[in-house]
């Protein structure tokens, strides 16, 4: 077979590039498509029927007021109904009460009995709130939540040692809305977001987070401009990665560490041993492996995307190569040197 | 080495320009890029500093690029990256033979430089890969780290920016070894520093 190929390699390189942008667009406007699928697909709990939750005709004397932005009582007096307006900390979200863990609570079993009268007593506000261990605490059913251990590192944070006996765990946890979500949730970014807006409730608001500390709020984009796409960054990893104790295991991170020993390497992450690893990521894997098998597990799934060379081992090809390259030049020109004297 | 007797005008100003840049930039970008691959962020200043000039850098040389291809698509230059597909392993084996035996025994190159082939086989087919091929893929590859954004999010469930790394760190590496080879080839001229002034003056 006698043939010329005598087509500039600069055409064929401008028809390569037309049919890789007609791709990449088209992948683009399929990708865009799907996640707006998942959007109106996804439950939004506002109309739900809310005789089929446990104690909720109960809930519901307190959720009259406390569920919107604005209450009525009659005057005693004047026999006149006043509409008042209800201060938003008191205000309980029903669609995000109703599918949390604390769902089939009666509000009195947390809060007086008392407040069953209304005008509320004055005295109600000594009311002195439970936390976390007093329901939680030496309670085997809750073992594997490791209550204990929580308490004792957030006893060790900066949260807890910085600020006054304020810092509750309320503060990050709000117990009408909690939710647990990275053991039952297989969409990580999900996760990822839920736990970080946990973070940013305070840290990117000032008025929650002068209640604590009368230090002026740092800037948090200000802060993290060291950090190359720091967008991608905010939303792929979580911040306590960074910024808190990883101790190996799924939900102990709640040891914040002072801002001097937060991770700032990019090879903590980006290498082997990386400490994403250590739990949250490390978790999704084991149950991706679970569900779908190693293969898939590994190395399918939405965790690896902490960057392609986890063990170095590229790394050392590239040098190694290179090196040889170097070598082979190097006897090469000698040899020549020599020949041509 | 080279038999011919008046000069040959091989190298017209615009590829010599862009030559000049492309291999300011390339140094530069194998430089930084290097530093960020092994960096150590604890000195972020040095860090940030070589990111920014890797993608400033980044952004000219393919901007210069558009030299090369608009130049190699539209005037004479381009023909001699035209490869002639018959009889080219043959050619390319004969020059590897030249390179790897015959210069040591001071034979003649089998592929004299004339003015309708300026290049030998062996540099024809790595000038080809290096400037069709691994170049446009460096330059698309850096566009999608730059805008990560824009990086398709992920191909069977691992992120398109592994992919675009991957790709970039290789396309990268290929680059640094082509410019060793290529710098050490280039003193087959007729004395070791003549085709350096050729690529600087344009005349063979
Ligand atoms: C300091 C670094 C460099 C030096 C000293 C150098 C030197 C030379 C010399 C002496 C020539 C003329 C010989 C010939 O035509 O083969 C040449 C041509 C060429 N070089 Fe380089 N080079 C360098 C970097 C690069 C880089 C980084 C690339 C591409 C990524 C490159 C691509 C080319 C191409 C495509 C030609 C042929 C241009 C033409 O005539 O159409 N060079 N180089």
């Amino acid at each position: 077979m006698i043939y010329r190929a005598n087509v500039r390699p600069a055409w064929v390189v401008l028809v390569l590039l037309l049919c890789f942008a007609i791709a990449f667009a088209l992948a683009k406007s399929s990708d865009s498509s799907s996640s707006g699928k998942k959007a109106e697909t996804q439950e939004y709990p506002e109309k739900v029927n809310l005789a089929k939750f446990k104690n909720s005709e109960t809930n519901e004397l307190c959720l009259k007021c406390h569920g919107q932005s604005k209450y009525a009582y009659e005057n005693a007096e004047t026999k006149k109904v006043v509409h008042k307006r209800m201060y938003s900390e008191l205000i309980i979200k029903r669609d995000e009460f109703y599918v949390s863990n604390h769902k089939g609570f009666k509000c009195t079993d947390c809060h007086s009995e008392d407040y069953t009268t209304f005008p509320h007593s004055g005295n109600l506000r000594m009311e002195s709130k439970a936390n976390c261990l007093d329901c939680h605490g030496g309670d085997d059913k809750y073992a594997k939540f490791q209550f204990e251990k929580i308490d004792s590192n957030f006893m060790a944070s900066v949260h807890s040692q910085k600020h006054s006996q304020d810092f509750t765990c309320w503060m990050c946890h709000n117990p009408h809305t909690y939710k647990i979500n990275a053991r039952t949730n297989e969409n990580l970014k999900e996760t990822i977001i839920y736990d970080n807006l946990i973070c940013l409730s305070c840290h990117s608001d000032i008025t929650k987070y002068e209640l604590l500390t009368n230090k002026q709020k740092p800037n948090i984009l200000v802060k993290h401009e060291w950090l190359p796409n720091q967008a991608s960054h905010f939303t792929n990893v979580r911040c306590i990665e960074c910024h808190a104790q990883n101790k190996d295991t799924l939900i102990v991170a709640h040891q914040i560490v002072p801002k001097s020993l937060a991770v700032k390497k990019c090879e903590s992450c980006h290498a082997k041993n990386s400490i994403l690893y250590a739990s949250l990521f490390k978790y999704q894997v084991q149950e991706n492996i679970k569900k779908q098998g190693w293969f898939k597990g590994l190395f399918l799934s939405e965790t690896a995307t902490i960057g392609p060379d986890q063990n170095n081992t590229l790394n050392i090809i590239s040098l190694v190569l290179f090196g040889f390259t170097i070598l082979i030049i190097l006897i090469h020109a000698v040899i020549r040197i020599q020949k041509s004297h | 080495m080279e038999n011919h007797n008046e000069p040959l005008y091989l190298y017209p100003v615009w590829i010599r320009l862009w030559h000049i840049l492309n291999a300011l930039f390339c140094l530069t970008l194998i430089i930084t890029g290097l530093s960020i691959q092994f960096s150590n962020p604890t000195i972020i200043v040095k860090f940030r500093a070589a990111v920014a000039v890797h993608n400033v850098a980044g952004v000219l040389l393919s901007i210069n690029y558009l030299i090369f291809f608009l130049g190699n698509l539209f005037t004479k230059n381009g023909a001699y990256y035209v490869i002639e597909v018959r009889g080219f392993f043959t050619r390319l084996k004969s020059q590897f033979h030249h390179y790897t035996i015959g210069v040591f025994k001071n034979e003649n190159a089998p592929f004299p430089v004339t003015m309708e082939s300026k290049f030998n086989p062996l540099q024809q087919f790595s000038y080809v890969a290096i400037m069709y091929a691994v170049l446009p893929l460096v330059i698309l590859s850096g566009i999608g780290l730059l805008y990560p954004e824009i990086t398709v999010h992920s191909l069977i469930g691992i992120s398109g920016l592994d992919y675009t790394d991957l790709l970039h760190l290789l396309c990268g590496f290929i680059v640094t070894i082509f410019m060793c080879i290529h710098i050490y080839f280039c003193t087959f001229g007729k004395t070791t520093l003549s085709n350096f002034k050729s690529i600087i003056n344009g005349y063979h």
